[in-house]
């Protein structure tokens, strides 16, 4: 939306603001629109090749069922064949060439819009939790139907352009369980309704003392916990809640903490189009390795992975990207303490 | 006028205006000249500071050269319900380093939404000798550790208070720290906290602080206890209790209702996490002079609650779940003729069906029988604008009123109409209303209405609601006392923003999230207007990868005489001269 004379709407302009706004507001509507159409194609276009590349935490022994096998270095050295039992985390890929396009293509492909997840199968349940919808109205129109298209759905917090008339009543949240696998909980919108996470934590233990079986957390859905990257400047936190499965809740912590990896490949901010250099690749190859682990209750630091997904939402406390070079002792640790409970 | 300056000597003038506390006051004051600038600059004691980054530590230090009493709020509002990333921002630190050379005879800080950490606290604890009270509220940054080192060096300690802050419980030993030398604990609030202090160690301490009132438990004191720390501080007149749960056992029950009748001061009662009803009857004989009652932890239902309330004729502050339903707020509005504060918290608020029958009714009710009702926070699931218009009309002064209705742009489930007409009529008739938040389906109209009304607004919070910028235009030229406005997924975009920079100056900050701000807008609003600073919140990357007309996630804007900060983390970025050149 192009907004000519810029200046003038610093409070000196003589005209009446109120008309200014009305004639701006039915020219931008349509200019917005055609925006939004190109963004969502660019978006499908890059779709393929970012799903192949994208950067993904993972256990070892798993294998993500959506990729084709790639020839190249897993990070996760040779435990890879060993482990069966433990529930699937899709591997985390090497960070060369393969990732880097993605990123490349994804600022200067599309018009610029770099989306956190693009594919729609697997992160359905992403959009149980991380929607944050925002239809817009036309001027009085309030009829019409939802707004939570799939291609809307995908990313967190960005504004679709196209004015969509505002819906009364429940369906735009129905809308938006079509594509999920989960029951009946509703998706939730972030921060929605806006109660305190003291309030929230403290009601959501009440119900699962109250309730024996899982049904308890229909009350109170969220757990957000602390997750801390080894080398990032700050933590970020994650609803438990708004995941599934152990998928899904990889899938986000990659996207959430792939700006720290990636950054370092380059030297500021995004790397350049033709490579990594040696130096990045040893790194990458030889220190960098993550593994995922949990605070369990007890306080001890697990691995992610082992135990069926409810009972890991039940005791985990917080999570922790640890790299590789430190948890080497944390796995047969974790696996014999595992052991000793059973 | 020189005369009139030299006849009242400094000393006079400094009496005179040591009777002054209140902020706006003080600053007026200082407005008169230049000389009782001076004057009431080195007597100020006590300075309050809105958003921690509107000014810096050098500036507040140099003006102020010989205050006792901080108060620094960080983060914006939303940051309450996870709007804002952590790692956004808000550290004391610097303002604690500066203050602890500056001014040694500190004697309290007070924080809201800031991150705290174990340094700091450990910094106050061995740079402020004089220093009495630290109220921590919605903090984060801090554990245990921290506070021991509070415990174990401030020995003159009267005040700590850590109210919904988020506290890495390493363990609960650190309330051994306080020497058995120190008896001056006045008010202790710790129900934040999740792990088990030691509890011979609190007793001990209640039993040796004479002055203590207001002691806050958290959950982990067992209700068998509550009994000896009671009989040890009979001159209690807050408590919160611990869990208000156990098996049934007379003798438990008898204790427990001799230490309450015991405790005459008792105004406040807050805690009764898990309550049974069975224990119940246990605060009965003390429920008539009570002032302030929170049951929002408590999942007791309405017969128990309604037979509660009814007790409470002093009743001046209520804090419920929606437990109470209709039944109970019409009990409450028979029987607590002097209630002026009303908080009803949703129970189950992501369950698809109502589980309880609490609707408009009950909020109606509560208008009609308590006249000095005036301070409202209300969860429902449903709402008209017939119910929104009487309570208007029974409540013209009201002064904070805050509706949520569970579903997002939930119509008047009668007529199906947006709810612009309710909330027009509480604006019109309440002519004092200072804070608003907004629910339900609301269009341009109900903007229009608080544009031409609501005068003495300061505060306002909206979500879903509106159709267009003239919504927001409305409100930034109409509401003249308009200081907070925080707005989220609302089709707001460019032109009322700047069409109304001027008025971005007049307030403290403005929050949007998930609207159409572009950035190009951002940009030209930080380049144009200095005092500002303008924040870009985007996860998805700079905003300047993207192009100008693409809306950013989330904005900030807030009034500043420091410039901007460089403390962001990644994800933040600062619209002013310098960036539009960098980003470009």
């Amino acid at each position: 939306m192009s907004i000519p004379k810029e200046h003038d709407y610093i409070g000196l302009s003589e005209n009446s603001p109120m008309e200014r706004i009305s004639d701006k507001l039915s020219s931008s509507s349509s200019s917005s629109s055609t925006l939004s159409t190109e963004e969502n194609s660019n978006i499908n276009k890059n779709s393929l090749n970012l799903k192949e590349t994208e950067l993904r935490l993972g256990l070892p022994g798993s294998q993500s069922p959506e990729r084709k096998p790639l020839p190249g270095v897993s990070l996760f050295g040779k435990d890879i064949d060993t482990n069966t039992n433990g529930y699937s985390l899709s591997p985390l890929k090497n960070l060369v060439s393969g990732a880097k396009r993605g990123f490349s293509d994804a600022i200067d492909g599309s018009s610029g819009k770099w989306v956190f997840s693009v594919n729609n199968g697997s992160d359905a349940g992403l959009n149980k939790g991380a929607v944050l919808f925002s239809p817009r109205g036309d001027n009085g129109n309030t009829q019409k139907s939802s707004v939570c298209g799939p291609a809307k759905k995908e990313v967190v917090g960005v504004i679709t352009q196209s004015p969509k008339p505002v819906q009364e009543k429940n369906s735009q949240v129905s809308g938006a369980n079509e594509n999920n696998n989960a029951p009946a909980s509703k998706a939730q919108v972030v921060g929605w309704p806006p109660i305190r996470s003291f309030r929230k934590n403290t009601m959501a233990s009440n119900l699962t003392k109250n309730n024996e079986e899982a049904e308890g957390k229909s009350g109170f859905g969220c757990l957000y916990v602390k997750v801390s990257m080894d080398g990032a400047p700050y933590l970020r936190k994650v609803d438990l809640k708004t995941y599934t499965n152990y998928v899904e809740l990889s899938s986000a912590l990659e996207k959430m903490f792939s700006c720290f990896t990636i950054g370092q490949c380059g030297s500021h901010g995004f790397p350049g189009r033709d490579g990594l250099s040696e130096t990045c690749l040893k790194d990458l190859l030889h220190g960098s390795e993550y593994v995922l682990t949990y605070e369990d209750k007890d306080g001890d630091w697990m691995l992610v992975g082992d135990v069926p997904w409810e009972m890991f939402t039940d005791s985990c406390r917080r999570l922790r990207i640890m790299k590789g070079s430190e948890a080497i002792g944390l796995a047969p640790r974790a696996m014999e303490k595992c052991k000793n409970r059973n | 006028m020189l005369r009139m300056a030299s006849s009242f000597p400094e000393e006079v003038l400094e009496h005179v205006f040591s009777f002054i506390y209140d902020d706006k006051d003080r600053n007026a004051i200082s407005m008169v000249c230049k000389s009782w600038y001076e004057i009431e600059r080195w007597c100020r004691r006590r300075i309050f500071v809105g958003n921690c980054y509107a000014v810096s530590p050098p500036m507040v230090i140099r003006r102020f050269p010989e205050v006792r009493s901080v108060e620094l709020k960080g983060k914006p509002h939303f940051a309450d319900f996870n709007l804002v990333p952590e790692g956004w921002g808000g550290y004391v630190y610097p303002w604690i380093a500066a203050m602890a050379t500056a001014y040694p005879w500190l004697e309290e800080i007070r924080l809201k939404r800031m991150v705290v950490t174990d340094e700091a606290l450990e910094l106050i604890a061995k740079s402020f000798k004089n220093f009495k009270v630290l109220v921590l509220s919605s903090c984060e940054g801090f554990s245990t550790d921290g506070l021991a080192a509070i415990a174990a060096n401030c020995r003159n300690l009267k005040e700590l208070d850590l109210r919904e802050s988020e506290v890495d419980d390493l363990s609960g030993h650190w309330l051994s720290h306080f020497p058995d030398s120190y008896t001056s604990l006045v008010s202790l609030n710790i129900s934040c906290l999740g792990s088990e202090v030691s509890f011979s160690a609190l007793e001990r301490l209640v039993g040796r602080c004479p002055n203590l009132r207001t002691l806050r438990l958290n959950r982990a004191v067992p209700l068998d206890r509550l009994a000896n720390i009671l009989c040890r501080a009979p001159q209690l007149v807050e408590l919160g209790t611990g869990t208000y749960s156990a098996e049934l056992q007379p003798d438990v029950f008898s204790s427990l209702a001799g230490a309450f009748s015991g405790c005459k001061e008792l105004r406040s009662l807050s805690g009764f996490w898990d309550a049974v009803p069975g224990y119940l009857p246990a605060i009965y004989p003390i429920c008539p002079s009570l002032t302030s009652l929170n049951l929002s932890y408590a999942t007791i239902r309405s017969t128990d609650l309604t037979k509660l309330v009814s007790q409470c004729q002093s009743l001046q502050r209520l804090w419920v779940l929606d437990y109470i339903e209709d039944i109970g707020l019409e009990a409450l509005a028979a029987f607590c003729k002097d209630l002026r504060e009303l908080r009803v918290f949703p129970s189950e608020p992501f369950a698809q069906e109502p589980n309880v029958s609490l609707t408009e009714q009950g909020l109606v009710s509560v208008s009609e029988g308590c006249p000095k009702l005036h301070s409202v926070l209300y969860f429902c699931r449903q709402m008209t604008n017939d119910a929104l218009a009487t309570i208007a009309r029974n409540r013209p002064n009201m002064t904070r009123f805050r509706l949520c209705i569970i579903e997002p742009r939930a119509p008047d489930y009668i007529t199906l109409q947006p709810l612009d007409d309710g909330f027009g009529a509480i604006v019109e008739h309440c002519k004092d209303l200072q804070r608003l938040s907004m629910a339900g389906l609301l269009t341009d109209r109900v903007f229009e209405h608080i544009g031409n009304h609501a005068k003495k607004l300061e505060m306002l919070s909206v979500a879903f609601a509106g159709d267009s910028d003239l919504g927001l235009h409305h409100v930034l030229s109409g509401c003249e006392n308009l200081r907070k406005l925080e707005i989220r997924d609302c089709p707001f975009g460019d032109k009322a923003l700047l069409v109304n920079a001027a008025k971005l100056e007049t307030m403290r900050s403005l929050w949007m999230s998930s609207c159409s701000v572009s950035f190009g807008a951002c940009k030209l609003l930080g380049q144009k207007i200095p005092r500002l600073n303008v924040e870009v919140m985007d996860e998805r990357g700079p905003p300047g990868s993207r192009p100008e007309s693409c809306p950013v996630e989330k904005l900030y804007i807030y009034r500043t005489v420091a410039g901007p900060r460089f403390d962001m983390p990644g994800f933040v970025w600062t619209m002013d001269e310098d960036s539009a050149l960098r980003l470009s």
